[in-house]
């Protein structure tokens, strides 16, 4: 069985592409077959964000208006075998494609036998969302504990389930757990309390994120990177597996950083 | 850690400022109504109840809240209006 996920969130620069390319990655390690879609046309990311930017021959739009064939246009991940990518056109614009041939792509993918179809959607609620969510099973939609990110998914919220997607799962991500505690940023229960959605999984505001897109891969595949065992997490529960939320503090105070130095010597 | 101070500390959090706007904010977005929507709305109702009693304008409230619906068990959104009456004979009058 195949399923086409839309990552989403409204907003921008909530870490929707970076949370494509980790759970893309991570149902990937997991032995899965999994392809990536990046819908932002014109403002393509997931490549670089995968490491892949210097392998891309055909794009999205190539695959759509025929100039090439689907398995042309899908690249290959460097480290794993099962994982590929299909990037976006950077020199077109989102109404380069329509909703009815991202729905015969999503199609195409599901009979080329991908487990998973994972889509990258741009920020924004106009042409480009109604293309990347046209042919997806279901949604996720990431946002961070502040009132812009929030007010924006409560909005795509409502649009999903008036496109049918019911009951997308949220992914409260940049969590700082030194804020929470001082009572200055949301808390898991109080954004789902505001937007009533089912919790997916939190991600911790970690450096490794931003080490991880330096490098090109993702933070799923490091092993000590708090955030990467969030996303971990997050894909076992995709492949329907009861994880419990990740523990913030973990690797945080005297023994924690002990721990963490024993680990690397490793 | 126990926070001492806090419990001196009457200001809230600005987490607690930050849900409380973003309920009030999402109850417009929800019911998509503008504050213009809103204004009409207000003074039509002025108009009509002013045939019948002279109300307070100045002390009015119109708002659009939510409440827990007893039907469904979720909330709802409401319109919630405080009207001051300055006199209810207005309408006997005439």
């Amino acid at each position: 069985m195949s399923e086409v996920i839309v990552i989403t969130s409204g907003k921008g620069g909530v870490g929707k592409t970076t949370t494509s390319a980790n759970l893309g990655t991570g149902l990937a390690m997991q032995g899965k077959k999994v392809a990536m879609i990046d819908a932002d046309i014109g403002l393509r990311n997931l490549d670089v964000i995968m490491g892949l930017e210097n392998r891309i021959v055909y794009d999205l739009i190539d695959v759509v208006e025929g100039n090439c064939r689907l398995k042309q246009a899908l690249i290959k991940d460097k480290k794993y075998e099962s994982l590929f990518l299909l990037p976006a056109a950077q020199t077109r614009d989102k109404d380069a494609v329509s909703p009815e041939q991202m729905q015969k792509l999503c199609e195409s993918l599901k009979e080329e036998g991908f487990d998973y179809i994972i889509i990258d959607c741009p920020a924004g609620i106009e042409q480009g969302f109604k293309n990347a969510i046209a042919g997806a099973d279901r949604a996720i939609v990431v946002t961070t504990p502040e009132v812009s990110a929030v007010r924006d998914a409560d909005r795509i919220i409502g649009m999903l389930e008036a496109n049918e997607l019911r009951n997308p799962k949220l992914i409260l991500n940049r969590i700082r757990i030194d804020m929470v505690k001082k009572g200055d940023m949301m808390t898991m229960e109080d954004v789902t309390d505001i937007l009533a959605v089912d919790i997916l999984g939190i991600v911790p505001d970690d450096e490794s994120i931003v080490i991880s897109s330096n490098r090109g891969e993702p933070a799923v595949t490091d092993d000590n990177a708090l955030a990467g065992k969030a996303y971990r997490n997050i894909v076992q529960r995709i492949l329907g597996e009861e994880v419990p939320l990740l523990n913030l503090e973990e690797g945080k105070g005297f023994f924690g950083k002990l721990k963490k130095i024993f680990q690397k010597g490793n | 850690m126990f926070d001492f101070w806090g419990v001196f500390n009457r200001k809230s959090s600005s987490k607690d400022v930050a849900k409380d706007r973003l309920k009030l904010v999402l109850v417009h977005d929800r019911v998509n109504c503008s504050t213009q929507v809103l204004e009409m709305l207000k003074t039509d109702i002025i108009r009509v109840i002013s045939n019948y009693m002279e109300i307070d304008e100045d002390g009015l409230d119109i708002n659009i809240t939510e409440t827990m619906s007893e039907e469904k068990g979720v909330n709802v959104p409401m319109l919630y209006a405080n009207i001051p009456i300055k006199s209810i004979h207005k309408g006997n009058k005439a």
